[in-house]
């Protein structure tokens, strides 16, 4: 039982490590802002939670009749703000005018995008795959 | 064996620190060191969760949830600073 | 449907629900003295604060959300995977894109979620809100076919969306 118990536990330490490490690479390695957000708001956040439902299992599991969720709130507090956090800082990558790798495709959208209008007619342009220069 | 895997996690995170101490120093915009940031205050999170975990105690537990707090109210603060060069309006 | 409380001194159940349940998870105990700490707080605060609310779109269908909220958390597990292989593989066969989706939902609430479901999962994080609510912006990590991802989160997120605040 405690060999099982602590097997789970390492199984799921090792998945929220890994994806932590994942979302770091990311931040280290891919070329521009906008592609770097990425990995950290998503794979930092899953990891995160991989982590916690750990240390919930050890911790409710450990002694007998001892119920230990509270780390479901810090859980639930990531995965709300974690993609709020994401938002406004593309907001401030976008108002910025931040380059974008050339290979971008529909970069037309960024001015329309950081004065919060609506995009104009050339939309349908971009629709056909043909990548933009900057 | 939950030990050496509690060790093995954290080395994994502190080197994900490390590479977000990079870009924090190398970071060519604000954008980008404010970013480095928000995920530094993550990792941090689960370095304390490893060690409740490690420690076997349950009391770190309030203060990863006010790092987590304290992380987002200075993200969203410095990107409304980025935005409008004010924090206050 | 906060507009007008339907209880006087009750003004706003579900949140006063949500604080009574907050409580307990932070003591992380069910001690009867922290049950009637709870009650009261989870009483007293929203009778302060209720006069602050905007009034918001009600949920329609609680059964439906509980289900929107699995299939999300199922998506945030699969495709984050994707993306862990996107990261880590070779990085010239990524093609990020800037799209404008438009958007059918109306109403704060609603577009909130949708906006957060699109950044938590992977492939996708949402930049911007057009001022007249009817477009917003994504930037993908990587990107086919323009009109195949608009119409994926389309028939994926924004649908049960609507049916949830049945707009």
């Amino acid at each position: 039982m405690n060999f099982i118990l602590e097997l789970v536990v390492s199984i799921f330490l090792l998945i929220g490590g890994g994806f932590i490490l994942v979302g770091s690479i990311g931040l280290m390695r891919l070329p521009d802002f906008m592609m770097r957000l990425h990995a950290p708001t998503k794979a930092t956040t899953l990891g995160m939670g991989g982590l916690l439902i750990a240390s919930m299992i050890l911790f409710t599991l450990r002694e007998p009749g001892h119920i230990s969720v509270h780390e479901l709130l810090i859980t639930i507090f990531l995965f709300i703000t974690a993609p709020v956090s994401a938002h406004m800082m593309a907001k401030t990558a976008l108002h910025q005018k931040l380059k974008m790798i050339s290979r971008t495709r529909g970069q037309e959208l960024i001015d329309p995008a950081s004065q919060q209008l609506a995009p104009k007619q050339s939309l349908e342009q971009g629709n056909d795959g043909v990548s933009v220069k900057s | 064996m939950l030990s050496f895997t509690v060790i093995v996690v954290s080395i994994m995170v502190v080197v994900a620190l490390i590479l977000n101490l990079w870009r924090l120093f190398a970071g060519p915009d604000l954008a980008d060191r404010l970013l480095a940031l928000d995920t530094m205050y993550i990792n941090s999170i689960a370095l304390i969760i490893l060690l409740g975990i490690w420690l076997g105690s349950t009391l770190y537990f309030e203060a990863a949830l006010l790092i987590a707090m304290l992380g987002f109210v200075s993200t969203a603060a410095l990107c409304k600073y980025l935005l409008r060069g004010d924090i206050i309006e | 449907m906060l507009a007008k409380p339907r209880f006087r001194w009750l003004p706003m159940p579900y949140h006063s629900i949500l604080l009574f349940v907050t409580w307990l998870l932070l003591n992380n105990t069910v001690a009867p003295g922290h049950l009637v700490l709870g009650a009261f707080l989870a009483w007293g605060i929203p009778m302060l604060t209720s006069g602050l609310s905007h009034p918001q779109p009600a949920l329609h269908k609680p059964i439906k959300t509980l289900r929107y909220a699995l299939m999300v958390l199922g998506d945030i597990v699969t495709a984050n995977l994707e993306v862990a292989r996107q990261v880590l593989g070779p990085l010239d066969q990524l093609h990020p894109a800037l799209v404008a989706l438009p958007l059918d939902i109306e109403g704060d609430l609603p577009i909130t979620l949708l906006a957060s479901t699109v950044s938590l999962t992977p492939g996708t994080v949402s930049s911007e809100v057009s001022q007249c609510r009817k477009f917003l912006y994504i930037h993908a990590l990587t990107m086919k076919d323009e009109a195949e991802l608009i119409a994926t989160i389309k028939q994926r997120y924004e649908k049960p969306l609507m049916e949830i605040f049945s707009c």
